[in-house]
């Protein structure tokens, strides 16, 4: 091998070897396995969340789930009345947009449109250290700082409320909706605001009228996110909300949503297979469903109204 | 003249609501960052007192005062390394893939679906998956193995989503120049691609991790309890092999778990260490989030392609 030339050499080191081919092709198989995991729980999830609801819809029928409006599943009597969670899920989810919506889109234009790029430079990390706090602290803070300083201006308020885990959870999705929305604006091009500067309109003019349209899909997109956390948001209303399941749309009330009663079961004990532990499958399919079709909404909605520039 | 004055009126006007939009956002700026002072504060006055050595040293107790959050950071630190070991190759492996191998075909499109898909998927479902399907079905119990697995799969989309972010940003150039050399597909991953977008794939990690070990949902819902009182086996043993997996099969509590029983108890003192707990886990959050912030700045300053 030595005495050979180097010609010879690199003829040698650049013939076609099978082994170099399969190795290739073993990790792009790899690869293409590690991809696949995602698909793989998709597939878990909806497996899981069928098989043990149907498991549930054997003993309790689906009419009695949509239109009972009581939720006891561990009395003696059980009632699996859905709406009763959901009540709770849907009013705890306004409260949160009500603060989320307004106050992530004006940040978005502000930061997008008005804000010197040092401003944007210090908000933005807080924004995202804000977006990084674990829920189960927001949850804390509602409970013991939002709930006392909401009694003050509302006296008779319970320990427990939908209003102030709403509007935790709102301050808390406030920098999803703003980033995404913001990120949307950005991309709108320079030649769209210069043309309306062009024919003397002001920034807000230009805000409202130019780039807020033109960024339409990105920042319903960030809406739909925004009402998807809100409603799969657990912990701050498993602290702060109470876990008594009501039918209210009240938002001085407390009551359950359908993310709480799952936390609250699964702390318990329940044996594998009974009903209350088949309870909670029910109430995750509900919840899984409820998030897939804002996700598609999602989508739907980036097509339809996407601008090509 | 009059129209002239209507017009001035009228651009004045326009410029005023200027003005007050800026005041508008910079309220709602001022809003969010109040909220956080405010949450840091809160957290301070109520639990900084219950801050010292023996908190970190002492396990739970039903006396507040003799409580501590030993098992809760040693289990979240046990927790982190197994979603680490699953989340970081899985997640940089589908990164690779889609970016440098896949095709243009339904598979890849069922693949980006899905990820999309799942990175909307409450946490608590994830939690519902696991209680059904490794707690369940594989019957590996409310371990620390479960929640690594459990908390992998949570975190899995960002990690993909950040590794694809950086491979883009590597210059088709770089990758010709590989291939002209006669490198495999591979080799020019493994020597370029790779090393070139490792701090943008590092900070995707540390802001995936970050977000795990804040999550509650899913790891109260397999069944993690709150009052433990021992720790996982070390995985270092003085006998052979030396090393063992008997952590992984060890039940545990985790910092978030600690937070929401202590939250959940009606005594004050019980209040107050559910505050220094949490502000310990909003340090090490925060600590997290600003290594990740710090090595994107350092990357944006540094690469110029």
């Amino acid at each position: 091998m030595a005495a050979s030339s180097p010609e010879v050499q690199i003829a040698g080191r650049l013939a076609y070897r099978p082994s170099r081919h399969l190795r290739e092709r073993f990790i792009e198989a790899a690869l293409l396995g590690a991809a696949l995991v995602a698909v793989a729980t998709t597939v878990g999830i909806v497996f899981i969340l069928l098989r043990e609801s149907i498991a549930f819809f054997r003993e309790v029928s689906i009419v009695d789930f949509f239109t009972d409006s009581q939720w006891t599943p561990l009395f003696s009597d059980p009632h699996f009345g859905i709406w009763v969670l959901l009540s709770g899920t849907l009013t705890s989810s306004a409260i949160a947009l009500a603060v989320a919506i307004p106050v992530g889109t004006v940040l978005a234009i502000y930061l997008s449109e008005f804000a010197k790029a040092r401003t944007r430079e210090i908000a933005k990390p807080i924004l995202e250290l804000l977006a990084g706090i674990p829920t189960i602290v927001f949850g804390y803070f509602a409970l013991f700082f939002v709930t006392p300083l909401l009694k003050n201006f509302i006296p008779g308020l319970p320990g427990f409320n939908l209003l102030s885990a709403g509007l935790v959870m709102g301050v808390m999705i406030v920098p999803y909706i703003s980033s995404i929305s913001e990120d949307a604006m950005r991309a709108v091009p320079m030649a769209l605001r210069e043309g309306a500067y062009a024919m003397g309109a002001t920034r807000l003019q230009v805000a409202l009228h130019v780039v807020v349209p033109a960024a339409f899909s990105g920042i319903a997109a960030a809406y739909i996110l925004g009402i998807s956390r809100a409603v799969g948001e657990t912990m701050i209303v498993a602290v702060a909300a109470g876990n008594q399941p009501n039918l209210t749309f009240n938002p001085m009330d407390q009551a359950a949503t359908i993310t709480a009663y799952i936390v609250q079961v699964a702390k318990g004990d329940l044996p594998h297979g009974s009903t209350g532990y088949l309870t909670i499958f029910a109430a995750g399919l509900t919840l899984f469903v409820l998030t897939l079709m804002f996700n598609l909404l999602g989508y739907w909605l980036r097509r339809r109204y996407r601008e090509e520039y | 003249m009059t129209v002239a004055l209507e017009l001035r009126q009228t651009i004045a006007r326009a410029k005023r609501r200027d003005v007050a939009f800026v005041a508008l956002g910079i309220a709602a700026l001022l809003f969010a960052a109040c909220t956080f002072v405010a949450l840091f504060l809160d957290m301070v006055s109520d639990g900084a007192a219950r801050l010292n050595g023996d908190f970190f040293t002492q396990f739970a107790s039903r006396r507040a005062e003799r409580a501590g959050i030993l098992a809760a950071w040693v289990g979240s630190f046990a927790v982190m390394i197994v979603t680490a070991l699953f989340a970081v190759p899985l997640g940089v492996s589908a990164g690779i893939y889609l970016e440098e191998y896949a095709p243009r075909n339904r598979m890849t499109a069922l693949i980006e679906i899905n990820i999309n898909n799942l990175a909307g998927v409450p946490s608590i479902v994830y939690g519902l998956l696991a209680l059904g399907l490794f707690v369940h079905t594989f019957g590996l119990g409310a371990s620390v193995l479960t929640a690594g697995l459990t908390l992998a799969l949570l975190i899995l989309p960002v990690v993909i989503v950040a590794t694809r972010e950086a491979i883009r940003s590597v210059p088709g150039a770089i990758r010709e120049a590989a291939y002209a050399l006669g490198a495999t597909r591979w080799q020019m991953v493994q020597h370029h691609v790779l090393p070139y977008s490792m701090p943008g794939i590092l900070t995707g990690v540390i802001i995936g991790l970050s977000r795990a070990i804040g999550e509650t949902a899913p790891i109260v819902t397999i069944g993690a309890v709150s009052f433990i009182a021992f720790l996982p086996p070390p995985p270092i043993s003085t006998e052979f092999p030396f090393l063992n997996a008997d952590w992984l099969a060890s039940p545990f509590t985790a910092m978030p778990i600690q937070i929401f029983s202590w939250t959940s108890r009606p005594e004050e003192a019980f209040q107050a260490n559910a505050s220094a707990a949490a502000l310990v886990l909003v340090v090490m959050t925060l600590l997290m989030n600003a290594i990740a912030i710090w090595l994107r700045y350092r990357l944006r300053r540094n690469l110029n392609w």
